[in-house]
């Protein structure tokens, strides 16, 4: 599904992807685990296409097409969502109007027609239902105001209504108290099937007790430097990144 | 022959007196002689400069070299259809013309709401009404101190009388449309209205200014608003004029004791743009709400102009503006607050917002605040920014095009400002207008 080779990434003259390399199959759920500064939100933007950062080298294609090629909204339409480690705030925007926007602008992609105002309502309060997410919200300005719990929720409940093919999550554990983890975990979990793949970023092993990965990699300085299964990540909880 | 100014002081003194023989021999006697005390106020006064510390910002060079002439031609190009072409879709309510700065009765809706609310020409209410308007006309905007003033006061020739009776609600607004014409030269149109709410009163004034062509004109327009006790008024200026024209305004409301205004303004016309908002909080408890959205491109200048005078007790304010510029546009916003002594416990906050879609296009914007009192609370803030490009990226990330977001995010800046409105489908014309505004920008290749 995602295939990302060598990639070699910079911003204003500094490399931080240093030759990065991941393959990803349908179905799979990644975490890509690593200490602070060794590059995995910059991996997460550049995959959602934010323009500051400047490949220099390598390739990414996602379901057979070249990626870094296609605008943001073009990667997002193709069925990539990218769970924000600090999601914007934007006043004035309401968080029902965004996505609204966001589903029909995939639909419309796809040549689909756009959802009504009730059907697109009754699919959003199923969804928050789930998540535990007060209904008031949807009227409430994107991100404006909402605490950090609220912000990471958002942005899976955001998750559930576009319902992508390659999920990243860019620590979208952090700062989250135990509750709210478990509501994102379940999230998560419950969009799990053979076709949908996950990229879990994430700083902290404890996620992943909750999220259980198919593969864990370990991160260092712009590149990926040990991959393994699930145990990779207890045992890096245990020694740390000082070895690598 | 035509009244002209040839831009001078002394043309603007002198033809005064040429202009109440022509156009205005019928006039009754205290109008004249307000007109002569007026113009004595602008013989000291002349045109402000730039070293005049309220005019800063704003050349009026090109308004001293101008040419204008006092229109002669009546409401000829001005048809029935054009006017109804300016109207709200979905708003039903009572109309009146003026075009030039006369009043056009045969555009215009005869109102009979009854209740003894009175809704006319100003013309008309000063020869029916003549002891009621001579108590208001002129007795709160200052035709001693400011120029514009001075001018409007001796050489208007009409504009919308609203008068509500103590104790009446007058629910539906009134339309008042001011439509400016190309007579071949530059005219000189005066603009003025008078707005009397009673005590527990309600109202609604829409005024609304545009052109038929876009032709050079100075329009200089003064609305005095008289806000009784516990009154509620909603007052709207929505400035659509040639893109060539010079427009001033001034709306200076009085407010007495527990009454509540909101005004609004949208500014889009106009090459050089002064909008003057003054209310006077008067009587304790009042309540004044302001907003303003001004919208500029190319070399036009927007001057908005707030003085926010708090003269009693426990009174609130609430000054809301914001500003799109784009091109080599130029936007100002003064917001000075004044607070007089005695007047405890004031609540007053200014907050100006602008967006730049332009390396070219500039904000000066200045807060002042005068306070002659310890016990208030006073807040202001200003920004200037261009468009979050974090914000952009965000909304792109969900799937949504460039173009849309940015749509998306100019919406809710101008929403700001205007989902204040109470009338909703002037609301949402307003909306469509500013959208259009914009994506025009947008295809121009502009409008990052």
């Amino acid at each position: 599904m995602l295939e990302v080779k060598n990639l070699h990434v910079q911003v204003d003259d500094k490399e931080i992807l240093k030759g990065m390399n991941i393959t990803v199959a349908p179905g799979e759920v990644h975490s890509i685990m690593g200490p602070n500064g060794s590059g995995k939100s910059t991996l997460a933007q550049v995959l959602a296409g934010k323009e500051a950062y400047e490949v220099t080298e390598g390739e990414v294609t996602f379901q057979g097409k070249d990626l870094l090629d296609l605008e943001p909204e073009e990667r997002a339409c193709e069925g990539i969502f990218l769970a924000f480690q600090y999601p914007v705030e934007i006043p004035g925007v309401a968080n029902t109007y965004l996505l609204r926007e966001a589903l029909n602008a995939k639909r419309e992609y796809r040549d689909e027609k756009p959802l009504k105002h009730v059907e697109f309502g009754k699919l959003a309060r199923e969804k928050m239902k789930a998540l535990g997410i007060d209904e008031d919200l949807l009227k409430r300005s994107v991100n404006t105001g909402f605490s950090g719990g609220e912000k990471k929720r958002n942005e899976i409940f955001q998750m559930q209504i576009l319902e992508p093919t390659l999920a990243v999550l860019d620590e979208t554990d952090s700062g989250l108290d135990i509750d709210a983890l478990k509501i994102v975990a379940n999230g998560v979990n419950s969009m799990r099937d053979s076709g949908r793949s996950f990229i879990v970023i994430t700083h902290y092993q404890r996620l992943l007790n909750y999220i259980v990965p198919d593969f864990v990699h370990v991160m260092v300085d712009g590149k990926i430097v040990r991959s393994g299964g699930k145990e990779l990540a207890h045992e890096l909880e245990e020694k740390g990144y000082a070895g690598f | 022959m035509a009244i002209v100014f040839d831009g001078t002081r002394e043309s603007y003194v002198e033809r005064l007196s040429e202009f109440l023989d022509s156009e205005q021999k019928n006039a009754p006697e205290w109008i004249t002689t307000l007109r002569r005390e007026a113009i004595s106020g602008f013989a000291e006064l002349g045109f402000p400069t730039l070293s005049d510390e309220e005019w800063r910002f704003t050349n009026l060079e090109a308004l001293r070299r101008g040419s204008f002439s006092i229109a002669e031609n009546g409401i000829s190009g001005v048809s029935k259809k054009s006017v109804d072409s300016y109207g709200f879709p979905g708003l039903d309510c009572p109309r009146l013309v003026f075009v030039n700065g006369r009043f056009a009765p045969s555009l215009s809706d005869t109102v009979d709401a009854g209740k003894g609310i009175l809704v006319k020409s100003l013309s008309e209410a000063i020869s029916e009404q003549g002891d009621l308007v001579k108590d208001h006309l002129a007795r709160y905007a200052d035709y001693e101190k400011d120029a514009f003033i001075s001018l409007n006061t001796s050489y208007f020739e009409d504009g919308v009388f609203v008068y509500v009776p103590d104790g009446t609600v007058f629910e539906q607004p009134v339309h008042v449309l001011h439509v400016s014409t190309d007579e071949g030269r530059p005219l000189f149109i005066n603009p003025r209205n008078l707005i009397i709410v009673g005590q527990s009163s309600v109202a609604k004034v829409i005024e609304h200014y545009v052109s038929a062509s876009q032709s050079v004109y100075f329009s200089n327009v003064v609305t005095e608003v008289v806000c009784g006790e516990n009154a509620n008024l909603e007052h709207y200026r929505l400035e659509f004029e040639s893109q060539k024209a010079f427009n001033f305004s001034t709306l200076r409301v009085n407010q007495q004791k527990n009454s509540n205004i909101a005004s609004h303004s949208v500014l889009c016309g106009g090459a050089i743009v002064r909008n003057n908002v003054h209310p006077v909080l008067a009587g304790e408890g009042c309540n004044s709400d302001i907003y303003g959205l001004f919208i500029s491109e190319g070399r036009q200048h927007m001057d908005n102009f707030m003085r926010v005078e708090h003269a009693s007790p426990h009174c609130d304010s609430r000054q809301f503006y914001n500003g799109v510029l784009d091109g080599r546009s130029k936007g100002v916003f003064h917001g000075r607050i004044l607070v007089h002594e005695g007047a405890e416990k004031t609540d007053a906050k200014q907050t100006n917002r602008n967006l730049l879609l332009s390396d070219t296009a500039q904000i000066d914007t200045k807060p002042q605040l005068e306070i002659y009192n310890d016990d208030v609370k006073c807040t202001h803030g200003a920004t200037i920014g261009q468009m979050d490009e974090e914000a952009l990226f965000y909304l792109r990330s969900r799937g949504i095009s460039v173009r849309q977001a940015k749509i998306i995010m100019l919406q809710a800046f101008t929403g700001e400002t205007l989902e204040h409105m109470s009338i909703d489908s002037v609301r949402e014309a307003l909306e469509s207008v500013v959208m259009k505004w914009f994506e025009q920008r947008l295809e121009n290749g502009k409008g990052r």
